[in-house]
């Protein structure tokens, strides 16, 4: 009886210092995500005109800013792909897959990319 | 049932996605190196293959045949036009002088492994070197081939619709074993430096065609069939391509 209520107060002390930093991230961890949303939409109006090069460093920087951002490690993916460097590419894929698995449209990306990828190494020795 | 749960529930997920995301259809073209440098080679030496299988079609004047004249359109290297080598009795001259009796090589090919049997013709890199040194020392293209016919069973699930005693409509799935015939083309691709008669790479392949019991193929035209899905991995082996797509952009 006497042990219950020192870890009682050590729990409730824990739940206030996490709470306390959950909410004080929050707004950071915001506007982390629209930096890098504002990357990403550069990026995505840079690759349309066909500058994939510039459109990669926009990407790779939205990912850097915000390392949770599963649709910047997809473009990162597109990106390479149509630069024919395939380990990259498969890499951002899985990358963006670990974050979100259950995003069918980074699912069929990586679909697509697969079926080439799986051609050009398929029955060489 | 259960696939068509499963078709509907993927459905609605990528319907849930496309919902909750900004997305950009995008054509991307995925370059494809070519495989093997040809920088060293001006020319090119479709040699002829170790083949063998149905008796309609010579696979290896047809193939050799189609790959000079894909390689004429669609390489740099020139194309060297001479009849086809004897690779067979090659492989057989090199067996009968080591072996005793009737030499060891199956004289007519019908399977995987007739074809084994005179796969060392490819590693004899003397003969490959003199090849070489008779034609300018070009890239050789050789290999095996085996096109065969093949049959196989399917089951096919349909629906058959039935009416019960008071007339109600109903379809009711039926199971039943469909006989298909066609036709297989199994080989290897095999690319030899006529400078030093090395391998320098080699490159397998797989493909069958089957059809219903009522169509009437013919082999030459199930062959091409086959051949027309295995030139493209064969032309970037020597020159680089590139893969139209489309792909989402998310935001």
């Amino acid at each position: 009886m006497t042990i219950v209520g020192p870890i009682f107060t050590m729990i409730s002390r824990i739940v206030v210092v996490a709470t306390l930093l959950a909410v004080a991230a929050g707004p950071a961890a915001a506007d982390a995500r629209d930096d890098a949303k504002k990357q990403v939409e550069f990026g995505i109006k840079v690759a349309q005109k066909g500058l994939w090069r510039e459109a990669i460093i926009r990407f790779e920087r939205a990912a850097r800013i915000d390392p949770t951002y599963a649709a910047a490690y997809n473009n990162i993916g597109i990106g390479y792909e149509h630069e024919g460097d395939l380990d990259k590419a498969r890499a951002a894929y899985e990358k963006a897959l670990e974050l979100e698995p259950n995003n069918q449209l980074i699912k069929q990306n990586y679909e697509l990319f697969k079926e080439i990828n799986d051609r050009t190494s398929r029955s060489t020795q | 049932m259960i696939a068509r749960a499963a078709r509907l529930s993927s459905l609605v997920a990528v319907a849930l996605t496309v919902a909750c995301t900004s997305y950009y259809e995008i054509p991307i073209e995925t370059p494809i190196r070519a495989k093997l440098d040809t920088g060293p080679f001006q020319r090119v030496l479709v040699a002829g293959f170790i083949a063998g299988g149905a008796d309609d079609v010579d696979s290896n004047l047809e193939t050799t045949r189609l790959l000079r004249s894909q390689l004429r359109n669609k390489s740099d290297l020139r194309v060297i036009d001479v009849d086809v080598l004897p690779l067979m009795d090659v492989a057989s001259d090199g067996r009968e002088a080591e072996a005793s009796g009737d030499g060891g090589l199956p004289p007519v090919i019908k399977d995987e492994k007739d074809i084994e049997a005179y796969e060392h013709v490819f590693a004899n890199v003397e003969y490959w070197k003199k090849v070489g040194e008779e034609f300018q020392n070009p890239l050789i293209v050789t290999g095996t081939l085996l096109f065969v016919e093949r049959t196989n069973n399917q089951v096919v699930q349909r629906e058959v619709e039935m009416f019960d005693d008071l007339g109600r409509r109903r379809l009711v799935p039926t199971r039943n074993f469909v006989e298909r015939k066609g036709f297989a083309l199994n080989g290897r691709f095999i690319f030899i430096d006529g400078r030093t008669g090395a391998q320098l790479h080699s490159q397998s392949f797989g493909e069958q065609v089957m059809y219903s019991t009522q169509q009437t193929t013919p082999a030459l035209s199930s062959y091409f069939e086959l051949m027309d899905r295995l030139i493209p991995n064969f032309l970037s082996t020597l020159s680089s391509t590139k893969v139209k797509g489309t792909r989402i952009l998310l935001q």
